[in-house]
This record gives structure tokens, C-alpha cells and sequence, in this order.
């Protein structure tokens, strides 16, 4: 009985919570000390692309199929690309590695995703060029004697052997280095206000540097990004410190681009776009509106029919869905789950598994109490009794959420993944709304009213 | 109520859905050589494009001449497949195309039919991908199957011959995925419905929602099977089914409650997702119902010695 009534007060706090939850956007708690907030995060529903409008992009390593990446590559390429893509100012990018090759990047809310695909496609090559003392305007495109070169080339350096021969009318300038030995690269501001690009070279490309600037005093290092001039600054004294700062008439916003690429320039494996949704904000906006009005009327006739299927039983149990819809969008906002629409069809779905729960113990509640037993030990029994086929049942189900997650996973359909990940959350939530939370109203009940006189009321 | 006495009729029943299915997919398969379904470009590759005109809708004719006029050698977009969407829309399915040929194909149309288009949804699948992800598709569902015969086998371990329960549920299975794949394929023939990585997630359900639906039949025959000893095997089976028979069309009803609000109300995007859906646990109530324990009594009587002899006697049997 202690033991009912403990978990009446578990019950009560989590809806008390769940409601606070359910119903807030953001969760700040102060500490009541020094009033500092100790959590402040946000609680607002994560909306999938294709509710919310956007684009998602499955990109993959573009070498052969029997070259093994490294997860360290694919992640360095992964970091590479978030940084360019921050750069676009799109909020809210995600980039996740997918399998052992394929990086899904998705961008919600774009309007541009021709632009976002073709930033994300460049496979840019940094080099800092010697050009000399004629400087070339910026945009022209240049020739240099680094191996292996675009996107296209292939993916053994060994067979493209550098060969200045091959072109002998153009100049072909000396790559220095490349975007490799770059460690940071960030805008700062000089002491008379202009903007410059403050550089950090990695340890083992610092002498290399050192010995080349000291060299080259007065001459001109060119910075080239995939064979495109982008800049053409002056060596002004010898960087033997591994850093240094490139100065020249730039704008903040030119300063800020010129750093982004420095720092992003070289991914360590060519990428190429295997596969692109957009979804236009219109067409999710309408989706959202009829999921939700689809979940509410699907979720009222479940009710209305529970209570007049099973009177009493049915109402508690319709109590506990209540409670099961509440601790979901708790769930949803707190972990959180994307909602995708695929998702809200899982959770949609939950909704008539969770109930099945109840079906099972209630039949079997019916089927006690015309056996003969008194109210209590048929509750007792028809709980201990439904249990086996509820947990083996939902097991099953789980199974193949398993399954599901595995497979979008792998090929970063997130689609697939989201109805997995819901519709498993809702079977587990559902195994405690249906049998620990109707039990526990039900016993409530039953204590507080006598109703072994009115058999009438459990459907008899 | 004697449903196990019936067996064969219902058996028939099941085969009159399922065979029409094969009938079709065999039909599908020689119309595309690709498969028993009509493939989306999520599984086949390819580009898909929903877009719509704020003034005067173009021709499909008109739109089938832009794909034409950018199409390459390295990206054949001619003879694009369109079709109207709606009063204001088309959507556009060709070979495999970039979000910049995309971004020209959508700029040419707005100046040639001087009207805002935009773009409800675009999906494009290289032709590698695609097929890696039908081969992974297959895969899913084997491993789904053998995920969950291992399991019912482990979970029935206490019974005698625990093997034929997971058999009997993967047979069920079976039936459902036949089902749902048949229906689909009929849908594809007649109505050009394209099976795409949503169809994949409403058959994974419906596997999972069928084993569950069988699970609580097979779970009221390992509880009787202890204590209804002295009763034939066939009846007893048949008062497992009878017992269940409530919860089964109940948790049936409501799930359909709320998969019916879902088309009714939950918009096109999802409308054949769910429809599968629908399709998959009617079918899969049937098969936990009508089909699964039956199995068990099929086997147990060894009824397939007498199947090819004398017709009458199968009848008699229970």
C-alpha cells in the first residue's frame, strides 16, 4: 500500500514536470544562493526539415570504393565543412558522419540550397604561392607545380606526377605550402585600426615557412585557393616565430572570408553531393497543421472508445494516455527528438500500441473476475498475467526500432530514423503509462470508493 | 466459436489476396525489368521535383521541353516523367540531376512562363546510393525476421518444440509482408505509386506490429498448454485464439482510430505511407487471428501427409 502511494507522488511530481515542460520554452533555474542560473537551456520542439522547411545533403568521399577513410579523416572533413558552412550564416546546421564514408549535413529553413550545395561541394586547395615581385590580380586563375590538384584528379598523388613540361608557355608558380600546415587563422585588428589575418602554422610547416620568408624578404607569397588567386600580400619581414599576419585593404567582411578560408581551405578527402532533399517551408507549415489536427481527433477517438469499451477501467486508462501524451512531448523536448513527420506518424502510432497494453490487462481483468475472483485479486492477476505477452509483444516491436535506426543511420535517412526513435520512446513510455500509472490510479480508486458492489462499472 | 476447425478456408482466404499480389508484382517486373514494385528514386536514384506556379500552370509539355533543353551527356535529363500535382503544381521525376541544374531549370521557368515558381520539394538520389540502399533495405528486413525468430524461440523456450512458434510467427509474418508488398505492387500498376524509403518504414512496422499481434495469440497457447493438458491440441488452440479474440479486434480498432485520422486529416505527404500502413495491420490482425495458430495445428497433426491424397479427410481432421 506505502508502495501505491509512493508512486501516486512519483506520478504526480512527473506531470506537475512534465506539464512546467510541456508548456515552456526555455528552462532557466536560478541558484538560490548567488542567483546565477545553473540551467538554462532551451525546451523548444526540434522541428525535421521537412516540417520546418530546409535542405539535407548526403555527402560522401569521393575515392575509390576500396580506399579506406579513417573515422579522424571523415570527422576533420566534417569540422572543415561545418566551419564553411557557418561562414554562409545559416543558424542551426547539423553534420553528422553516417556510416564510414558520408557526412548528412542539414540546413533548416534555407532559401538558397543551389548556393549551400555549391560551398560545401568546393574541395578547395589553400596554397601559398611564390610569385615573385609582379603581383597578379585577384580571381585570376594560376598555374602551380602541387601534385595532385581538383576534385577530379585521381586519388593516388603517386600518378600524377608534377610536370612543369606539360604547359610550357604558362608561368607555373612554386606552392610553398598548402592550407595543411595552417593551424588557426581569425581577423584581428592592427594598432592603426585596419583589418588584418592573424595565422598560426602547424609545428612541422613553421620552419619550412621561417627558412622560405627569410629567403623571400620583400617578395610576394600569394594565396591561392584552388588555383584561383585570392590575395597577394607581401612578405614585410621573415616569420620564423610560426606565426604571423597578413595585412592589406581589407573589409571586415572581406578580412572575415579570407580567414574562413584559410582555416577551412584543404578537406582531407574530396567530397561530392550523392543526395539532396529540399523541402519548401509551405509544404511543412500545412504538414504540422494536419499531423497535429490528425493526432488530436485520432487521439479523442481512441479515448471515447476506451471509456465506453471498458466504463471504469477504460476511463483510468484513458487518464494514463493522457499522462503518456504529456511524458512524451516531455521526452521530445528534453532529449531532444527531432520531430520529423514520419516521427509524429510513429508517435501517432504509439498512441494505439500504448493502449494495447491496457486492452490485454483489461480483457484479462474481465476474464478473472467471470472466474469468480473478487475485485483485487483479479486486478492483481490480470496484471501478473497480461504481463508475459505485453513484454514479449513490445519486444518485438523494439526489435525492429532497433533495426529501422541502424538502417537511417547508415544511409542518413532521418526520416526512417525519426519513426524509429519515436515509436520506440513510445512503446517504453507506454509499458510505464499502462502498467505502473493506470494500476496506480485504479488501486487510488479502488481505495477511495467501494466499488466491488458495482461490477457494472468493469464492464461485467 | 470454432476458428481453428475452418483452417483451410482461411488459408484460401489469405491466397486469394496474395496470389493476385505476385500476379502483380511479376507484372510491374516485366513493365520496369527493375523489380516487383514501381521504385522511387530514393531506392532506383534520380531526381524528383514538386514545384508550383504562383500564375498561369505551364503544359507538362512545355515543362518536358526545359528538362530537355538542359539535359547532357553527363546528366541525361530528357523525357522527364510530369505530372500535375494539384490545381497549381507538377511534380517531375528524371534521371539524377545537381541542386545548381536544378536552381537553372527553376530560373528558365520562371522567365519562359513568367510565373514565381517555387519549389515544394526536391530529391535527388544518385544511382549508387539508390542501390545500395535497396540492397540494405533487403537486408533490414532479413535481419528484422531473424532478429525476431530468435527471440520468440528464446522467449518459448519453456513449451515443447519452442521452434514452431517462431516459425509459425515468421510464416504470419510472412504473409503480411506479401500482403502489403502485393497491394503495393497493384498500386504501382494501376496508380503509379512509387515505393519509396517511407514504404520501407510502414513494411518494417507492420513486420513488427504483426510478430506482436501473433505473440499474444502464441502467449495464450503457452499459458494453456500448461494448464489445459488433457484437452486435443486443436481445441485448445482454438480456445487461445477465442480468448484473445477481443483484445485482438480491440487493439486492432483502436489503431485503426488513429491511422484513420492520419488520412483523413494528416495530409498528402504521408497519405500512402499510412495507407500502407492501414493495409499492412489489417492484415497482420488477419494473420494473428486466422493464420499463425493454425500453423501450429497444421504441424502438429503433420497435415501435409494428407494434403496430396484424399481432400475429405482434411476436413474431418478436427
Amino acid at each position: 500500500m506505502r508502495n501505491r502511494n509512493s508512486w501516486l507522488v512519483v506520478i504526480v511530481l512527473l506531470i506537475i514536470f512534465s506539464l512546467w515542460i510541456d508548456l515552456s520554452k526555455n528552462v532557466v533555474i536560478y541558484n538560490p544562493f548567488n542567483n546565477t542560473p545553473i540551467v538554462d537551456r532551451s525546451v523548444d520542439v526540434k522541428l525535421g526539415l521537412d516540417l520546418r522547411g530546409g535542405l539535407q545533403a548526403l555527402l560522401e568521399a569521393d575515392v575509390p570504393a576500396d580506399t579506406t577513410i579513417t573515422a579522424e579523416e571523415l570527422n576533420n572533413a566534417k569540422n572543415i565543412l561545418q566551419n564553411r558552412a557557418n561562414a554562409l550564416g545559416v543558424s542551426e546546421i547539423t553534420m553528422q558522419t553516417a556510416g564510414d564514408r558520408r557526412i548528412v549535413a542539414e540546413f533548416p529553413g534555407v532559401t538558397n540550397p543551389e548556393e549551400v550545395v555549391a560551398t560545401l561541394k568546393q574541395t578547395a586547395l589553400l596554397e601559398f604561392v611564390d610569385m615573385g615581385t609582379t603581383p597578379i590580380p585577384a580571381g585570376t586563375t594560376i598555374k602551380t607545380d602541387f601534385g595532385v590538384t581538383s576534385p577530379a584528379a585521381p586519388a593516388d598523388p603517386a600518378a600524377t606526377p608534377t610536370d612543369p613540361a606539360a604547359a610550357p608557355v604558362e608561368t607555373v608558380y612554386h606552392t610553398v605550402m598548402t592550407g595543411a600546415g595552417l593551424q588557426t587563422a581569425s581577423v584581428t585588428r592592427s594598432s592603426a585600426g585596419a583589418y588584418q589575418i592573424a595565422f598560426v602554422l602547424k609545428s612541422d610547416a613553421s620552419g619550412t615557412f621561417a627558412e622560405y620568408t627569410t629567403s623571400h624578404t620583400k617578395q610576394i607569397l600569394a594565396i591561392v585557393l584552388d588555383k584561383i588567386v585570392i590575395s597577394t600580400p607581401t612578405i614585410e619581414s621573415p616569420i620564423t616565430s610560426g606565426n604571423g599576419v597578413i595585412t592589406g585593404k581589407f573589409t571586415q567582411d572581406e578580412a572575415q572570408t579570407l580567414a574562413v578560408q584559410l582555416r577551412s581551405g584543404a578537406l582531407p578527402i574530396p567530397i561530392k553531393v550523392v543526395e539532396s532533399r529540399t523541402v519548401g517551408a509551405t509544404l511543412g507549415e500545412e504538414s504540422i497543421r494536419k499531423s497535429v489536427l490528425a493526432g488530436i481527433i485520432g487521439l479523442s477517438v481512441v479515448v471515447l472508445f476506451m471509456a465506453f469499451n471498458y466504463q471504469l477501467p477504460g476511463l483510468i486508462a484513458d487518464l494514463a494516455l493522457i499522462c503518456y501524451a504529456l511524458f512524451s512531448l516531455m521526452l521530445f523536448k528534453m532529449i531532444p527528438v527531432t520531430l520529423t513527420l514520419p516521427g509524429i506518424a510513429g508517435f501517432i502510432l504509439s498512441v494505439g500500441m500504448a493502449v494495447d497494453a491496457n486492452v490485454l490487462i483489461f480483457e484479462r481483468l474481465k476474464e478473472e473476475l467471470r472466474a469468480g475472483r473478487n475485485l483485487r485479486q483479479a486486478i492483481d492477476l490480470a496484471w501478473s498475467r497480461a504481463w508475459p505477452s505485453i513484454r514479449d509483444s513490445n519486444t518485438s516491436t523494439l526489435i525492429t526500432c532497433a533495426i529501422l535506426f541502424i538502417f537511417g543511420n547508415t544511409f542518413g535517412a532521418s526520416m526512417v530514423k525519426g519513426f524509429s526513435v519515436t515509436l520506440a520512446l513510445g512503446v517504453l513510455l507506454s509499458l510505464f503509462t499502462a502498467i505502473i500509472v493506470t494500476r496506480t490510479f485504479l488501486h487510488t480508486v479502488l481505495d477511495r470508493i467501494k466499488l466491488t458492489d458495482h461490477p457494472r462499472w468493469f464492464g461485467l | 466459436m470454432n476458428i481453428v476447425k475452418n483452417r483451410y478456408v482461411y488459408f484460401l482466404i489469405s491466397l486469394l489476396v496474395i496470389i493476385p499480389g505476385i500476379v502483380f508484382m511479376g507484372l510491374n517486373w516485366q513493365q520496369t525489368k527493375v523489380g516487383p514494385l514501381k521504385l522511387g528514386v530514393d531506392f532506383r536514384g534520380g531526381s524528383l521535383l514538386e514545384v508550383q506556379f504562383a500564375g498561369t500552370r505551364p503544359s507538362t509539355e512545355e515543362i518536358a521541353k526545359i528538362y530537355s533543353d538542359f539535359s547532357t551527356s553527363d546528366q541525361p535529363l530528357a523525357d522527364p516523367i510530369v505530372q500535375s500535382l494539384g490545381a497549381d503544381s507538377f511534380s517531375i521525376r528524371s534521371k539524377t540531376m545537381t541542386d545548381e541544374t536544378k536552381g537553372l531549370i527553376i530560373a528558365e521557368m520562371e522567365t519562359r512562363f513568367k510565373s514565381k515558381a517555387t519549389v515544394l520539394n526536391f530529391t535527388s538520389v544518385s544511382a549508387s546510393v539508390g542501390a545500395e540502399v535497396t540492397r540494405a533495405a533487403g537486408f533490414a528486413i532479413l535481419a528484422a525476421a531473424a532478429a525476431i525468430l530468435a527471440y520468440i524461440w528464446w522467449a518459448f523456450r519453456s513449451v515443447e518444440h519452442a521452434y514452431r512458434y517462431g516459425t509459425a510467427a515468421i510464416i504470419a509474418m510472412l504473409h503480411d509482408v506479401l500482403v502489403v508488398v502485393g497491394v503495393e505492387a497493384m498500386l504501382g500498376y494501376f496508380l503509379g505509386w512509387e515505393a519509396d524509403a517511407l514504404f520501407l518504414t510502414a513494411l518494417l512496422t507492420v513486420i513488427g506490429f504483426s510478430v506482436h499481434d501473433t505473440i499474444v495469440v502464441f502467449d495464450r497457447v503457452r499459458e494453456n498448454s500448461s494448464t489445459l493438458r488433457r484437452v486435443e491440441y486443436d481445441k485448445m488452440v482454438n480456445h487461445s485464439i477465442v480468448q484473445t479474440l477481443d483484445r485482438s479486434i480491440t487493439t486492432q480498432l483502436t489503431v485503426m482510430f488513429t491511422l484513420f485520422a492520419l488520412v483523413l486529416f494528416g495530409g498528402d505527404s504521408i497519405r500512402h505511407f499510412v495507407v500502407i500502413l492501414l493495409i499492412g495491420i489489417f492484415s497482420g490482425t488477419y494473420s494473428s487471428i486466422f493464420n499463425a495458430a493454425q500453423i501450429l495445428v497444421v504441424w502438429e497433426n503433420h497435415e501435409w501427409t494428407t494434403w496430396f491424397k484424399r481432400k475429405e479427410t482434411v476436413s474431418s481432421i478436427s
